[in-house]
C-alpha cells in the first residue's frame, strides 16, 4: 500500500488526507502550478520542496482555498471537495501557517487564538473556557507559550507557536507550515522539529514547505519536488539524500558547500571599540561594550540567536542607529558620529530587511540600484537625474548580476520576487566603492541555487581584498563561509572561534549563554 | 530596446487609465447631483444641471461669455496653487491638510501688505509665500522632530491661522462693513499686472500673471518631483522612510522642506487670487475659506499629478462657478455647491476606479491567454493520443 506505484492509482484511498490531484493554476504570465499531484498520507509529514517561484506557495494557496485551481480536483479523506475560502478549509479540519504570519500585534496570544471562534455569553467574551483548552493543547503538544503576553512583545518563535496553536484550538488535523524555519533561530528549529514531530505522531498530518534540504531530510517522510510550476517527483525521504534532491529541486548539481581558499589577511579595516548601542524598545542596552575588528581580505561572522543585539551592533556600525559610547574606526578615520552618507564611502550594507530598509518598494529597479548614489556627478548634473545614465548603469548590474524581473530595469521593484530583490540590493551594494561589506542575513528566504551564488560572490568579495562582516543565524551558513566566527550573546561578544577548530555544537553551547570567554579585539 | 518601450507603454496605459477614471467621477457626479435637482424640481432638473455645466456659456453673447470665463479662470488660479501643494506634499508621503491654513495666512500678509503697509504687488506675494512657508515650516518641524500628526497640527494652525488674520485685517478693513478695504483705492501698485490679459477676456481687469503663473508652477512642480535629484530623494522619502535614511538621505530635513514648500505654494495661491483685486476679505468669517480642502479634491481628481491638477482645478472651478447661475427662486443657493461637493467627493474615488480598471485588464489579458493555451493543447493532445 505504501509503495509509489500505489501512488499513481486514481483510486480513492482514505490512506490519504489530502490529495490534490492535476492541479493547474495560472496567472497572467506564468503558469505557477502546472498538472500538480500531491498525497498527503494520515500522519506522515510530507515535505514541499522548491526553489523561490517554483509554485509551493500557489500550491499551499489553492489548498487553503485562497486561489481557485483552472484545472484538478481535491480530495479530503477520499472525498471530492471544493475549496473557496480558507473558511471551507477551516472547516475541512485544513489549518495553515503562513510565512508572515498572520495575528494583531496589540493583541495578546490568547486573544489572537480564540479570533474568529471566540466563545461568548450574552454577547460577552468569555476567556476562561479558552484559556483551559489552550494551557491543555500547549502543554499536550510541548508549545511553550505565555497566553497573556501581547503579540508585538513576544520572540518570533513564540508567535509562530502562537500560529500553530490557532490551528490546534480549531481541531485542524491537516497542517501546512510555509517556510516555517525561515525566520527562526537554530534553538528554536530544534524545538519546532520536535513539536511537529509531536504532532506527527499524535496523528496530524503535515505539510511542510521549505527549501531547507537539512530540514527535510531530519524530519519529513517523503518529499515531494516542484521545479518551475511542474512536479518532479514524490521520494522517500530515507530512500534519497540531499544531493539528489538538491538535482531535483534545481535541475543541476549545486555545490552545497562552499569551496574557498584559506583567507590572507591584511591591514585592519574595521575596528570598534567598547561599542554600546542603546536599544529601542528597552530601558537596557542592546550592544554592551563591544570591541572586535575586520581585516581585509577576511570573513568575520557573527554567529548568535536572533535577538542577542546583531541587529543593533549593525546599526551602531551603519549609522542607522546612534552610539551611546565607545568609537567605531574605518578605514583609520573615526566614523562614531559620522553620517551615514559619509560612512557609505567605505561601507557597503546588505540590511537585514531587505524590504524595510534596502528598497524603495515603489520604484523602479533602476532606481533602486542608484539609491545610495543618485547624487553622485555620474548620475546627477545641475541637480536633475540623468535618467540615461541611470538606466544603463542598471541594465549592466542586471547583466552581471542575472537580476531577472517582468520588464529589466523598469520593473517597479514590489512586483519582483524575493531572491531577485536581495539580488538587485547585492548588485548595487558590490558594485558601489567599498573596503567594508556588512552582509545581514544575506540569504535569508533564499533557495539552494541563490545561497550557492550569494555564497560565492562574498567569498570573491574577499578575495578581491574585502573586509568582510557576515551576520548570519543559520550554524551552516556561519560554519561555511567565515574565516573567523564572533558568537554574540546578550549584547556582548562571549567566544572567538576558528571555524576549521570548532563545531556546531560548540559554538550552540555559547550561543544559549552556558559558556563564554574573555575575548580581545 | 524593446525593454524600453514597454516601460514607456505601461506608463501611457496606466495615464490614460488615470484620465478614464476622472472622467468618470465626473460624470458619475454630474449624474448624482442631476438626481438631487429632480427631487427638488422634477421639471427644471436638466435645464439646471445643464446650467451648471455650461457656466459662463449661460451668457448669449460671445464678449460676455469670454469675459465670465475670465473670472472662473481667476479663481482657479488659487484652487491650483493649493492644490499643488497638496499634491506635492501627498508624494512625499504627508497629507497637507493644512494647506487651506497656509492659503488663510498667505490671504492675511499680502492683503496687509498691500493695503496696510503699502508694499508693491511683488512684495505683497514675497510675504504671502513668506506666511505660508512658516505655518508649513511648524508643522514640519512638528512632524520632524516630535512625530506630531500633520493631519492635526494642520487642522490646529488653520483656525489659529483664520483668527489671527481676521484680527490682523481689521486694522485695513472699510469703516462701514466687515470687508477689507479694496487694493485698487488704497494702494493700486499691489495689484497684480495684468501683462495685457484682460484684452483677451473683454476687459476683464481680475484676469492677471497669476493664470500663467499657476500654470508655469504646476509644470515646475511636476518637473522637480519627476526630473530633479531633489524629488528622487524626496519620493524616496515619502515611500519608504527607513530606506531613505538607510541611503543616507535626510529624512527629517526632508519632511520640513516638503511642508515649508507646501506652504509656500498655498500662501502663493492666496496672494494670486487677493492681489487681483477680485475679492476681499471678510474679517468676521468664521470658518476657513473652502479653498484649501477643494485643493485635496482637486488633487485627486488631477491622479495626482500636477499635470492633470491643472485641468482638475480648472474643473472643479467651472462647475461652482457654473452653480452660482442656478434660479434661486427654485433652488436653495447651496445647492451648486451641493453638487460640486457631490462631484468632489467622487472625486477620492479616482484611485479605486483606477484599480478596478487594472484588475479587469488584468483578467482580460489572463482570459486571452488561457484561450491562447487551449488553442495550442488541441493539437498537442491529439499528437500524444496516436
Amino acid at each position: 500500500m505504501g509503495s509509489n506505484a500505489a501512488d499513481k492509482a486514481a483510486s480513492p484511498a482514505s490512506q490519504y488526507a489530502v490529495e490534490m490531484r492535476h492541479i493547474t493554476k495560472r496567472f497572467p504570465g506564468i503558469i505557477a502550478n502546472d498538472d500538480v499531484t500531491l498525497q498527503l498520507k494520515q500522519g506522515e509529514i510530507h515535505a514541499l520542496l522548491g526553489e523561490n517561484g517554483a509554485g509551493k506557495s500557489t500550491l499551499m494557496s489553492v489548498l487553503f482555498g485562497m486561489y481557485q485551481p483552472e484545472e484538478g480536483e481535491i480530495y479530503r479523506n477520499g472525498r471530492k471537495v471544493s475549496i473557496n475560502s480558507p473558511n471551507d478549509a477551516n472547516d475541512l479540519g485544513i489549518g495553515m501557517v503562513h510565512q508572515h504570519f498572520k495575528l494583531v500585534q496589540c493583541f495578546t496570544v490568547l486573544e489572537n487564538i480564540i479570533l474568529g471562534v471566540e466563545t461568548t455569553r450574552h454577547g460577552i467574551l468569555q476567556k476562561d473556557e479558552a484559556r483551559k483548552k489552550v494551557l491543555a493543547l500547549s502543554e499536550q503538544y510541548g508549545l511553550k507559550v505565555d497566553p497573556d503576553a501581547v503579540i508585538s512583545d513576544i520572540t518570533v518563535g513564540m508567535q509562530q507557536r502562537t500560529e500553530i496553536l490557532k490551528m490546534l484550538y480549531r481541531d485542524n488535523d491537516v497542517l501546512i507550515f510555509d517556510e516555517p524555519t525561515a525566520v527562526l533561530t537554530p534553538q528554536e528549529i530544534e524545538e519546532l522539529m520536535q513539536i511537529m514531530k509531536n504532532l506527527a505522531k499524535e496523528g496530524k498530518s503535515i505539510l511542510f514547505i521549505s527549501h531547507k534540504l537539512n530540514e527535510i531530510m531530519e524530519i519529513a517522510d517523503r518529499c515531494t519536488v516542484l521545479r518551475r510550476g511542474k512536479c518532479i517527483g514524490t521520494v522517500n525521504v530515507k530512500d534519497t539524500n540531499e544531493q539528489e534532491l538538491s538535482r531535483m529541486m534545481v535541475g543541476r548539481d549545486v555545490q552545497l558547500v562552499a569551496q574557498k581558499k584559506d583567507a590572507t589577511p591584511g591591514d585592519t579595516v574595521l575596528s570598534v571599540e567598547n561599542m554600546t548601542v542603546p536599544s529601542r524598545h528597552h530601558k537596557i542596552d542592546a550592544v554592551k561594550g563591544v570591541s572586535f575588528h575586520v581585516r581585509a581580505g577576511e570573513i568575520v561572522c557573527i554567529a548568535g540567536i536572533d535577538g542577542n543585539g546583531q541587529t543593533e551592533l549593525v546599526y551602531g556600525l551603519t549609522g542607522l542607529e546612534p552610539v551611546s559610547s565607545g568609537t567605531v574606526t574605518l578605514c583609520g578615520q573615526d566614523i562614531t558620529h559620522a553620517s551615514i552618507r559619509q560612512r557609505s564611502q567605505y561601507l557597503s550594507h546588505i540590511p537585514e530587511d531587505r524590504q524595510k530598509h534596502g528598497l524603495v518598494l515603489d520604484y523602479p529597479l533602476d532606481y533602486n540600484m542608484v539609491l545610495e548614489r543618485y547624487w553622485q556627478k555620474e548620475f546627477t548634473k545641475g541637480g536633475f537625474l540623468r535618467r540615461a545614465a541611470i538606466r544603463s548603469y542598471a541594465n549592466q548590474l542586471i547583466d552581471k548580476f542575472d537580476v531577472r524581473s517582468g520588464q529589466g530595469a523598469a520593473t517597479i521593484t514590489r512586483s519582483m520576487s524575493g531572491g531577485n530583490q536581495q539580488k538587485a540590493i547585492l548588485a548595487r551594494e558590490l558594485d558601489k566603492d567599498h573596503k567594508l561589506l556588512v552582509a545581514v542575513q544575506p540569504t535569508r528566504g533564499l533557495d539552494v541555487g541563490a545561497i550557492e551564488f550569494i555564497h560565492k560572490e562574498l567569498i570573491a568579495e574577499r578575495d578581491k581584498g574585502t573586509a568582510v562582516l557576515l551576520v548570519s543565524l543559520e550554524l551552516e551558513e556561519v560554519m561555511n563561509v567565515s574565516d573567523r566566527i564572533l558568537v554574540m550573546y546578550e549584547g556582548q561578544i562571549v567566544g572567538q572561534f576558528d571555524p576549521k577548530k570548532t563545531d556546531p555544537e560548540e559554538l550552540g553551547l555559547y550561543m544559549a549563554g552556558a559558556r563564554r570567554q574573555e575575548v580581545k579585539a | 530596446m524593446s525593454r524600453k518601450s514597454k516601460g514607456s507603454n505601461e506608463k501611457l496605459v496606466n495615464g490614460l487609465r488615470s484620465v478614464a477614471a476622472s472622467l468618470i467621477c465626473i460624470l458619475a457626479g454630474l449624474l448624482i447631483g442631476f438626481i438631487v435637482l429632480l427631487f427638488i424640481d422634477s421639471k427644471g432638473a436638466f435645464q439646471a444641471i445643464l446650467t451648471i455645466i455650461k457656466n459662463f456659456f449661460n451668457y448669449p453673447s460671445g464678449p460676455a461669455a469670454l469675459k465670465y470665463f475670465g473670472n472662473t479662470l481667476v479663481k482657479t488660479a488659487p484652487l491650483l496653487m493649493c492644490a499643488l501643494s497638496i499634491n506635492f506634499c501627498y508624494k512625499v508621503g504627508l497629507f497637507n491638510i493644512g494647506a487651506a491654513g497656509q492659503y488663510v495666512v498667505g490671504a492675511g500678509a499680502c492683503l496687509y501688505g498691500a493695503l496696510g503697509l503699502g508694499l508693491p504687488w511683488y512684495l505683497c506675494l514675497l510675504m504671502a509665500m513668506l506666511a505660508g512657508a512658516i505655518w508649513g515650516l511648524i508643522v514640519g518641524v512638528l512632524k520632524a522632530y516630535f512625530n506630531v500628526n500633520e493631519v492635526i497640527s494642520g487642522i490646529m494652525l488653520n483656525w489659529i491661522g483664520l483668527y489671527l488674520v481676521n484680527i490682523l485685517l481689521k486694522t485695513v478693513k472699510e469703516e462701514t462693513s466687515p470687508y477689507t478695504k479694496t487694493i485698487k483705492s488704497v494702494n493700486p501698485s499691489a495689484l497684480l499686472p495684468t501683462a495685457g490679459l484682460p484684452s483677451l477676456f473683454t476687459n476683464n481687469r481680475y484676469v492677471t500673471i497669476a493664470v500663467p503663473l499657476s500654470i508655469i508652477i504646476a509644470i515646475l512642480v511636476w518637473v522637480i518631483l519627476e526630473k530633479t535629484t531633489f524629488g528622487y530623494e524626496l519620493k524616496a522619502t515619502g515611500y519608504n522612510r527607513d530606506a531613505a535614511k538607510y541611503a543616507g538621505m535626510n529624512g527629517n530635513r526632508n519632511i520640513i522642506v516638503t511642508l515649508v514648500i507646501g506652504g509656500v505654494l498655498a500662501g502663493m495661491g492666496a496672494a494670486l487670487l487677493y492681489l487681483t483685486g477680485f475679492e476681499q476679505w471678510s474679517v468676521t468669517q468664521s470658518s476657513v475659506p473652502q479653498m484649501g480642502f477643494n485643493g485635496i479634491a482637486a488633487t485627486f481628481l488631477g491622479g495626482l499629478n500636477p499635470i492633470g491638477t491643472i485641468f482638475a482645478s480648472y474643473f472643479i472651478q467651472h462647475i461652482t462657478s457654473g452653480g452660482s447661475y442656478l434660479d434661486k427662486a427654485i433652488y436653495p443657493s447651496q445647492i451648486s455647491d451641493l453638487i460640486s461637493s457631490i462631484i468632489i467627493y467622487l472625486c477620492g474615488f479616482v484611485l479605486f476606479f483606477k484599480q478596478v480598471m487594472a484588475k479587469r485588464s488584468a483578467a482580460r489579458s489572463e482570459k486571452a491567454l488561457l484561450k491562447q493555451k487551449d488553442e495550442e493543447k488541441e493539437p498537442e493532445k491529439g499528437g500524444a493520443d496516436k
